[in-house]
């Protein structure tokens, strides 16, 4: 739409403005927050502008937690959250990849049963089957454990079924001369469908990266060890620690912290992600 | 280099559609053959039973001295070529070439000679093997779709439409190129094709399929010559050839259309047929354009069409107003509504039987 309409131009920056204000605000007071020393986040008025205990305030955060507490620091959390949303997209991505290449390149009985057997799990995300999960987790003994964290959250619905859309746009004769050249099914699973999925296979480790780091009512179930904790569970913890006023300066910290992977993963593959999401042609 | 030999062959999809009813031909060593026919008459699934695409549901296939019925496509010493040259998008141009080489566990200084010699072959430039297809021209790819081909150094190339998605002054040019190519190479080589340019131009020997049928075998200027069904008669050859419903008289000299002048039908008649109606086919380079001449049929022109060597004139004669189109030679300035005497060049007439549409 070309129009040259001042006021409207006007008037729509200004919304855009405060769009990016009101998203913009709540980080910046995070920021903040984490750069002042602890008393100064209990008097009135609240900063505006950052402090000068950043790096005081990381070194605490990673290595002491909370003064009250056993002394547990946020590195080891983020590092089972990475360990677990790790497992989880590479799981996801592994798994839907192989059903969705049985699915569309296999004729075998049941086939459609089985495909819309997978996607009505769709209608059963984690929380209705908790119970169920746990119990079956439990008794395996992987509560407390990485492969306690991801492997129930593995299966997915979404993923196999975006990568079947997928193997259906590539066009058959690359199979048929793909099998006059004497490649074999896995063979050409990874030597040709894998590259040519992968700017999808990029969009959806985004996403589902995002996912398991957020994850937050499995591992707040199954983990009981401190050792075992993710950060975005350990952030809720902290807000818990009832006996004394919350220590805002370090959970602000933590909090930044938490953010800091998946804003990574979405900058370094952006460009894979978009790619992925709005390419059609193979 | 291998005979191909197809007995029996037939096709029924598990839906009771029955695509080939029966195909027997023995391909010889070094010939090409052209599969030619129109849209869903079963060339290009004839074609992909021989390479092993799809399965054969009767009759018995085989390439050089070997039964092939049951075995793999990349077994059956065999290189196919795609319509849509199904390259691999992520794969350079030297990798695709390479790709069955590396799978069939060639080593590297062998995979690298067969790829440069294909290469100089097809006229491909170094920087041009380093290339993804997407990079290339149609002409390009179609190249390297041949290269793939060519590397495996196959008994038998099978061509399924190579040509159709070029524009058509490149399809000219590739004609040429793979019939120099496989004259050179002198490989067994089975072509799909609906234009019967390519296939008058390209083969030794045609076959023409219709609904599964085969309706003829044979070299170019036979089904030219003597087509052997209306159906081939109307598809070979272009301009398509007239048809009009004619007598022939009870001598079986002479055949009469709708009310015209006898024509004579030459080399001693057809006896056996006197007084029997048939359909008789005139090709239109095979009538002219005589003023003064008595067996003349006067057609009135309905539109003419200017091609520079030739002039393509159609109009309608007689009470039934009979459909014709007469291809002249040079430019003519002819006006629509005119009324031109066309008499049929001699001895090229094709009668054929209006029930078994068979000839006569």
């Amino acid at each position: 739409m070309i129009e040259n309409r001042p006021l409207l131009t006007f008037f729509s920056h200004v919304m855009l403005l405060l769009g990016v204000a009101v998203i913009a605000l709540p980080v910046w007071i995070m920021f903040v927050a984490a750069t002042h020393p602890d008393v100064r986040m209990t008097q009135v008025p609240l900063p505006i502008l950052p402090g000068g205990y950043f790096f005081e305030n990381l070194d605490i955060a990673l290595n002491k937690g909370l003064s009250g507490q056993s002394g547990q620091g946020v590195a080891r959390m983020l590092l089972n959250s990475l360990v677990m949303a790790m497992l989880i997209a590479c799981g996801k991505i592994a798994i839907s990849l192989l059903s969705a290449f049985a699915i569309v390149y296999f004729k075998f009985p049941f086939r459609m049963f089985f495909f819309w057997m997978i996607f009505i799990t769709l209608m059963l995300p984690v929380e209705v089957r908790i119970l169920p999960t746990y119990e079956v987790v439990a008794n395996l003994g992987m509560l407390d454990s990485y492969w306690g964290l991801s492997i129930p959250l593995i299966a997915s619905a979404t993923a196999t079924f975006m990568f079947r859309q997928v193997f259906l746009t590539i066009p058959d004769e690359l199979l048929e001369a793909a099998r006059i050249d004497g490649a074999g099914p896995m063979r050409f699973f990874w030597d040709i469908l894998i590259p040519m999925s992968r700017t999808n296979i990029a969009a959806l480790f985004v996403i589902l990266f995002i996912f398991g780091w957020n994850q937050y009512l499995w591992p707040l179930l199954i983990t009981s060890e401190p050792e075992m904790y993710t950060v975005v569970m350990g952030i809720k913890q902290m807000l818990e620690a009832a006996e004394q006023a919350p220590e805002w300066n370090v959970i602000m910290m933590t909090a930044l912290l938490a953010m800091v992977p998946p804003v990574c993963v979405v900058i370094f593959m952006q460009t894979l992600f978009v790619k992925g999401l709005t390419e059609t042609e193979k | 280099m291998a005979r191909v030999v197809l007995e029996g062959i037939r096709k029924t999809y598990p839906n009771g559609f029955k695509a080939i009813h029966g195909v027997d031909v023995a391909i010889e060593e070094g010939e090409f053959l052209v599969l030619v026919g129109p849209s869903g008459c079963g060339k290009s699934t004839l074609l992909r039973m021989i390479a092993g695409l799809e399965s054969i549901t009767e009759g018995s296939l085989s390439i050089g001295d070997r039964k092939v019925n049951d075995l793999e496509p990349s077994q059956r010493d065999i290189a196919m070529v795609f319509q849509n040259y199904a390259l691999y998008p992520h794969m350079s141009v030297y990798k695709n070439m390479a790709y069955g080489l590396k799978i069939m566990g060639l080593p590297k200084e062998e995979i690298d000679s067969r790829v440069k010699k294909a290469a100089a072959i097809l006229e491909l430039t170094e920087e041009q093997l380093t290339r993804k297809p997407k990079q290339l021209s149609g002409g390009q790819r179609q190249r390297v779709a041949m290269g793939r081909a060519i590397v495996r150094e196959p008994s038998v190339f099978l061509f399924d439409e190579p040509l159709s998605n070029l524009d058509a002054k490149l399809r000219v040019q590739m004609r040429l190129e793979i019939k120099g190519l496989q004259s050179d190479l002198g490989i067994t080589s089975v072509y799909v094709t609906h234009d019967q340019v390519e296939a008058m131009t390209l083969g030794h020997r045609l076959m023409v399929l219709n609904a599964g049928h085969v309706e003829q075998l044979g070299t170019p200027i036979e089904l030219y010559q003597k087509p052997a069904s209306l159906f081939v008669a109307g598809f070979i050859g272009s301009p398509a050839m007239n048809f009009a419903d004619a007598r022939i008289d009870a001598e079986g000299q002479n055949i009469t259309i709708s009310g015209q002048a006898a024509l004579p039908l030459g080399d001693g008649g057809m006896p056996d047929h006197g007084g029997k109606d048939v359909v008789l086919g005139i090709r239109p380079e095979h009538l002219e354009l005589v003023p003064d001449a008595p067996d003349a049929v006067p057609m009135t022109v309905a539109m003419v069409e200017q091609l520079g060597a030739d002039t393509l004139v159609h109009g309608h004669f007689g009470e039934s107003k009979s459909n014709l189109t007469v291809r002249l030679d040079g430019i003519r300035t002819i006006a629509q509504g005119e009324v031109l005497p066309i008499r049929v060049t001699p001895d090229h007439l094709h009668v054929f039987d209006p029930s078994t549409e068979k000839r006569l």
